[in-house]
């Protein structure tokens, strides 16, 4: 089947890159409207505190200013957050979402007030004369003290605590009992901030029908239900049109500006535009959660591993937003890709008066992995056995059933990325550093992610294809597009589907009015429900056409197949006719050259939280990172030299694309193992500053290779499973073992700073 | 605040703008010669994605004041294979060195500024003419594979998909 694929599995760039290289796209911050005001947000400057009273006034009188709104102005100021999927699932999974700050703040850098004004620099001078007069709260910082009885209450329940998630099997402490070497530890993570690099932008109005549009920078554009909600409109009569993203990684899941502009916008019937600032964003946005993870494991003297145990802690910061689904895929991977017998997991998220945590590019998978390959790395060290050896032991396979009870019924990779990773990483000899004191080591990781969402949301796509008489072909989806293809990919299913070249396929995505809803670009959920559903289209217009054709031929549809803009009998290539004859015939008698096709994800029940058993996801992905460091032992510092990523995708839809993925998958946590927390004092960001926020720039990164495998196992078009979040899922864990190939010290606590390595050296 | 009117040539083109003492110059570019392919990313010189040459040189137009920019010949992305693509444009496309693309008219115009200097960089004169150009979806490798394709008179290799195991 492969050599016959035109258009899947070829390198081609994405039909927007041209637009992109030339400056010509317009992202969200780069449209403009006659008659448009600038709004401009008053932020808290306490973690907590009570709100005695605000004084607009000022604000208000100063020229220019348009409006000036606060909590009391919003209709309905709090309302349940929703992620746009198609089931309510209620049970602590939807929690408070609240558009401006009421009685009290609950983080430093909560929006209380909003203004919208003539130009940028009034709306600016108007923030700085609202008087707020807060009183300070307590507050509670810690997440490990948050949920003590007795603590400082964030919100408004009586207790901190937001989701309490298990999942057991066998008996943990009769498989210590059995074991020869148990290993126990507690990890650390830090918050960590998306940096994507676009910062979040957005223009409402209200056209010339009434209905409230937004055009804004979305993962989500779902959520003109929820600003419908706030304003108490129907939900008809609120457009979201989503622009294509400068990046998201989750942290433009959640709303962002849309309430804000849309409120504007409603109050003074002119267009309003609202862009943050670099500190802005760093301050208003989630944050993927900080973790507080104790590990316990033990294992046979053969390798085999007896029990694992796992008490996880997510700080969820100062309002829930995602932090519940986030834990439960902690939840789901927390004991690893691995079939242990005995495994016991507690996970508990709590409120605190941090920034708030939400989703970020492996949403609650990455925290658990580099806890989970740590531990697993040290067992094998115990035991005697390579970092390799423990994990071919006891990795999971097709067939077995994970911790969490799901049967993997599907093919899995393991421990075949691991291998090869490894493989190919030792390769190379070693460097050899001219530095006497800088040491060179390498390690592994692997691990497994979801793609999808979780099944008990039950999701669906939409995707409408119409066929024009000229033989190209217009695709509606309401797909947002974060610079990952997923559009791309969607024309490139059409085209093969089609047998038309891709140029000819034209697509128009994330508008909430006109194209059909498709959900979130989250989850690593589009290629494989999108390109499902657009799959489903394109196959119904390709039969359609087909059947026309037949009878032209005299032959059945089933003997004829459709490529280069031909229609030919398979058997008897010469024997053809012009697609765009076929089309013809059929629009003039009245066959529908159009289809729109909806895809359903498997659906399951809300599990029981006390025991998360059985099918919570679609399917997974599992991939492996090796990586080699050179460590200098005066200083601390790390360089990461090479990195090695090889995942099972199941099918390479564009090898340009896919490794795309890995390779910015790999450094966007190579800054997670090394380098990037929000320091925080008191729930006050110290370091909202790409000064001071260190990202990886081309001097740290490496070059990382590539290796994908294709088992054509995946739920997705053509077997192809998803690789967005994946491919940063074991970089971490990989470079903190190669750390301690290195210099024999383990850090537990991310990031590896140079200070941190320095100090274990010593000790 | 009063403002004084300043004389710029922009790819190609005399332009006269009035601007205050303290605007700054990608706000200049942006909003008053309406050139948005120059963005925002940071404000404080520590992303790159403003990157314009002036006088042929790199510069961040989030740090300089456009009033001091009075008189001189700027080139943004929009003058940079406005006709037809620059050899480095088509190798950031060729290479997959664009995803969301936010960072990319800064990383051309920088690499432009690059290969015009010296023709033929190595790997490590690329990283570190680079390093002021943050991109978050790409891990450099597609970026760096792209600048170097074109280390050889404008011509580069077009990417084929890797080698499988
Ligand atoms: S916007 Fe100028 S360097 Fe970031
Ligand atoms: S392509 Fe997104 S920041 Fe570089």
């Amino acid at each position: 089947m492969q050599d016959k694929l035109k258009s899947i599995g070829k390198p081609s760039p994405k039909h927007d890159d041209l637009v992109k290289v030339s400056g010509r796209l317009n992202y969200a911050e780069d449209y403009s409207m006659p008659g448009m005001l600038y709004a401009k947000v008053l932020r808290s400057k306490y973690p907590a505190a009570k709100i005695l009273s605000i004084n607009t006034a000022r604000a208000e009188a100063l020229p220019g200013v348009k409006a000036v709104l606060t909590a009391k102005d919003v209709p309905y100021n709090n309302t349940i957050t929703k992620f746009g999927q198609s089931k309510d699932v209620g049970g602590g999974f939807e929690a408070l979402y609240r558009v401006l700050a009421e009685d009290k703040v609950r983080f430093t850098g909560e929006a209380v007030a909003l203004v919208a004004a003539e130009t940028l620099a009034q709306a600016e001078e108007a923030v700085k004369l609202i008087e707020v007069d807060y009183e300070p709260l307590p507050g509670v910082y810690n997440v490990e003290d948050a949920v003590q009885p007795d603590s400082y209450k964030v919100g408004e329940e009586d207790t901190n605590i937001i989701a309490h998630f298990k999942s057991h099997k066998g008996d943990v402490e009769k498989g210590f009992s059995e074991a020869d070497v148990i290993v126990e530890n507690t990890y650390r993570v830090p918050f960590v901030d998306h940096t994507y690099l676009e910062p979040e932008s957005g223009t409402a109005w209200i056209d010339d029908q009434g209905v409230l549009t937004i055009r804004v920078s979305t993962q989500v554009i779902e959520h003109f239900r929820g600003v419908a909600k706030v304003l108490g409109l129907p939900e008809n009569r609120v457009r979201v049109i989503g622009t294509m993203l400068g990046g998201g990684f989750g942290g433009k899941e959640d709303i962002t500006v849309e309430s804000f502009i849309a409120l504007l916008a409603w109050k003074t019937g002119r267009p309003v535009k609202l862009t943050y600032t670099r500190e802005e964003s760093f301050l208003a946005h989630s944050k993927r959660h900080r973790y507080v993870m104790h590990y316990k494991i033990g294992a046979k003297k053969d390798g085999i591993i007896t029990a694992i145990k796992a008490e996880i802690l997510s700080d969820s910061g100062a309002y829930p937003y995602l932090s519940p689904w986030v834990l439960m895929y902690s939840t789901v991977c927390a004991a690893g890709p691995y079939s242990i017998d005995n495994v016991d997991v507690d996970c508990k998220s709590a409120l605190t008066n941090n920034p708030f945590g939400s989703a970020n590019r492996g949403f609650g998978s990455p925290q658990v992995n580099f806890a989970c390959e740590s531990i697993i790395s040290e067992l094998a060290e115990k035991i005697g056995i390579t970092p390799l050896e423990i994990r071919e032991k006891n990795c999971i396979r097709q067939g077995n059933v994970l911790a969490g009870g799901m049967k993997m019924d599907r093919y899995v990779a393991l421990p075949d990325v691991g291998v090869q990773a490894w493989e190919a990483i030792n390769e190379q000899p070693k460097l050899k550093p001219a530095d006497e004191s800088k040491k060179v080591g390498r390690g592994m990781a692997i691990g497994m992610m979801t793609y999808g969402r979780m099944t008990f949301l039950h999701d669906t796509s939409r995707s409408h294809i119409r066929v024009e008489l000229d033989g190209s072909v217009t695709v509606r989806c309401g797909v947002p597009d974060l610079g990952g293809g997923q559009a791309a990919s969607l024309c490139q299913i059409v085209a093969e589907e089609l047998g038309v070249p891709l140029s000819k396929v034209r697509i128009y995505i994330s508008d909430t009015a006109l194209t059909p809803l498709a959900g979130t670009t989250t989850a690593t959920r589009q290629l494989y429900m999108s390109g499902n559903a657009t799959l489903k289209a394109a196959r119904v217009l390709r039969e359609r056409l087909l059947t026309r054709a037949a009878a032209e031929l005299n032959v059945t549809a089933a003997e004829l197949d459709i490529a280069d803009e031909k229609i030919f009998v398979t058997a008897v290539p010469d024997r053809s006719l012009p697609l765009k004859q076929v089309i013809l015939f059929c629009s003039g008698e009245g066959v529908e050259l159009f289809h729109e096709a909806q895809f359903n994800a498997p659906f399951t029940d809300v599990p029981d939280l006390s025991n998360v058993q059985g099918q919570v996801h679609p399917d997974f992905t599992f991939g492996a990172h090796a990586a080699e460091v050179a460590v200098d032992t005066e200083t601390g510092e790390v360089e990461v030299l090479n990195i090695v990523s090889c995942f099972d995708v199941g099918r390479v839809l564009n090898p340009l694309r896919c490794e795309g993925q890995m390779e910015g998958g790999s450094i966007y946590c190579m800054g997670y193992a090394l380098t990037e927390e929000i320091i925080l004092e008191d729930g006050i960001t110290l370091n909202s500053s790409f000064t001071d926020y260190v990202i990886p720039t081309a001097l740290d990164a490496p070059h990382v290779q590539s290796i994908t495998l294709e088992s054509k196992a995946g739920l997705g078009p053509y077997g192809a499973k998803g690789i967005g979040e994946p491919a940063c899922n074991s970089i971490a864990p990989a470079i903190i073992d190669a750390i301690y190939d290195a210099v024999g010290v383990r850090i537990k606590d991310l990031p590896a700073t140079p200070e941190k390595i320095l100090a274990a050296l010593k000790a | 605040m009063e403002t004084h009117q300043i004389e710029l040539t922009v790819n190609g083109r005399r332009r006269s703008v009035n601007v205050k003492p303290n605007e700054l110059l990608i706000n200049v570019l942006r909003n008053d010669l309406h050139l948005t392919g120059t963005k925002y990313g940071c404000g404080i010189g520590e992303c790159g994605a403003c990157t314009v040459l002036l006088e042929g040189k790199p510069v961040l137009a989030c740090l300089i004041l456009a009033a001091s920019a009075n008189g001189a010949t700027i080139t943004t992305i929009e003058g940079i294979g406005a006709e037809k693509l620059d050899p480095v444009q088509e190798a950031f496309i060729d290479h997959g060195a664009i995803q969301c693309g936010f960072c990319t008219p800064g990383m051309v115009v920088t690499a432009k500024a690059l290969l015009d200097e010296n023709p033929q960089p190595t790997e490590a004169e690329i990283k570190d003419y680079i390093r002021g150009n943050v991109c978050r979806c790409t891990g450099y490798t597609g970026i760096i594979k792209a600048v170097q394709s074109c280390g050889c008179g404008g011509e580069h290799k077009k990417v084929t998909a890797k080698k499988q195991p």
